[in-house]
């Protein structure tokens, strides 16, 4: 499909979906290395937009990640919210106004999610975050849109380069977050923000394909 | 109009209770908990943190006090939606959550500005507090001589939390820098660190136009024991 507002929205309702399907592997992961609420906390922002998205069903896709956005700040309740809150925000303001998006919007937005999941949490690569997803995310797919690749191809290399970067977590010590009080103790666990974030972005590739 | 405080926990009995406990030294400070989800459960509300803020206001500014990780990222992304004009007289104090409390209450009630509340809130990151600081010397050099007097505790339980306060808030209705034991007397922190018991001998020192008369005052409260013998 192409990349409108149907997309977008699709997209936030497939999230919504693999976060439900997902929780009790995400809340599994956050256990042991942080507070074991990380698949609860998301799927309850996501639940709460869900209640919510058919108010934007006339809006452009910024609208519709303005939208999650301001809901998953005010319900996530744990740094997910703001983290992923700040990330949707900032992806909404780099495609606003926009009817659809092409390979350099789709480029631009991701890395402005990026770039304000790094200005809220401060984390770098390699300290066992969501970042860990999301930086290699943002590479492959400017690697894909420099390479002349269609929107698909480009959400499909940002969605596989952030599944490698969650796997690329569970060798790393954490330096930020709750995980960071474990030092190596954290070793062998995958990051669980890391993980939703690769989850967020195969659901995005999957839904453009259908 | 003072300084209002935001206590800003994952728990919301952590958040009433420090609440609580800073308003019993400083009570006509504005402490205004934020603590855990809208529904009571563990976590920090962006809704809960923002209406906070608002309620703390009264436009000489807020502090906020955070614990664990995400309570400083919701309070980071509330601050980041408030007006501009707002904005510039909300700050996050870098302190621990109790001890910067009430450092903070204290500074609040005792007339600081923003600035100062901060300060007092952010001096609880130093082991003894705030930095030592000597008797103020007054500009004009003609008052600067430091006056001393010399007393002791009775109080049985010494100069904890509450009668620090009390004294902290005694010595700040004077312009007079004071020092007592050789920190400054206007610094809650400062003065609880200093670990006086019963019988413990103190050195005040004042310097500054009403330094004999708040020399005077402070002995007073002393001898008196704090209204607990």
């Amino acid at each position: 499909m192409p990349l409108t507002s149907e997309w977008a929205r699709a997209w936030v309702i497939e999230s919504a979906r693999v976060i439900a399907e997902n929780r009790v592997e995400l809340t599994a992961l956050d256990r042991p290395i942080g507070d074991g609420d990380h698949g609860e906390n998301m799927n309850r922002g996501f639940a709460a937009v869900m209640l919510k998205i058919d108010d934007v069903i006339d809006g452009t896709p910024a609208d519709v990640f303005k939208l999650v956005a301001m809901t998953l700040i005010s319900t996530v309740g744990g740094a997910a919210g703001p983290l992923y809150g700040t990330g949707y925000l900032k992806a909404a303001g780099a495609v606003a106004g926009r009817d659809e998006l092409d390979g350099e919007a789709i480029v631009a937005m991701y890395r402005a999610a990026r770039d304000g999941v790094v200005l809220r949490g401060k984390a770098e690569v390699g300290e066992k975050t969501m970042i860990d997803a999301w930086t290699p995310a943002v590479n492959a797919a400017a690697d894909a849109h420099a390479a002349g690749k269609s929107e698909r191809e480009i959400l499909l290399a940002a969605a596989e380069a952030a599944e490698n970067g969650a796997v690329a977590t569970e060798p790393l010590i954490a330096r930020k977050g709750r995980a960071s009080y474990l030092g190596e103790r954290a070793i062998g666990h995958r990051d669980p923000g890391a993980q939703s974030s690769a989850l967020l972005l195969r659901a995005a590739a999957d839904v453009a394909d259908a | 109009m003072s300084v209002g405080l935001v206590i800003v926990s994952h728990s919301d009995k952590i958040a009433v209770g420090i609440g609580e406990l800073a308003v019993q030294m400083a009570p006509t400070t504005r402490v205004v908990p934020a603590g855990g989800l809208d529904d009571g459960a563990i976590g920090t509300s962006f809704e809960k943190i923002t209406r906070a803020i608002a309620e703390a206001d009264a436009g000489a500014g807020v502090v906020l006090l955070c614990d664990l990780g995400s309570a400083i990222l919701t309070a980071e992304t509330a601050l980041d939606f408030l007006a501009d004009d707002q904005r510039q007289r909300v700050v996050i104090a870098d302190a621990p959550i109790v001890e910067g409390a009430v450092a903070a209450a204290v500074a609040a009630e005792t007339g600081g500005d923003l600035a100062d509340v901060v300060t007092a809130a952010e001096s609880a990151n130093r082991p003894g507090g705030e930095a030592q600081e000597a008797p103020a010397q007054t500009n004009e050099g003609a008052s600067s001589e430091a006056l001393t007097a010399r007393t002791t505790l009775v109080n049985k339980d010494g100069l904890h939390a509450r009668p620090a306060a009390d004294f902290v808030k005694r010595a700040s209705d004077f312009e007079a820098a004071v020092t007592v034991n050789g920190v400054n007397a206007k610094s809650l922190l400062r003065i609880m660190s200093l670990g006086l018991g019963v019988g413990s001998e103190l050195t005040l020192s004042a310097s500054g136009p009403d330094a004999q008369d708040a020399l005077d005052a402070l002995v007073e409260l002393i001898g008196s024991g704090f209204g607990e013998a």
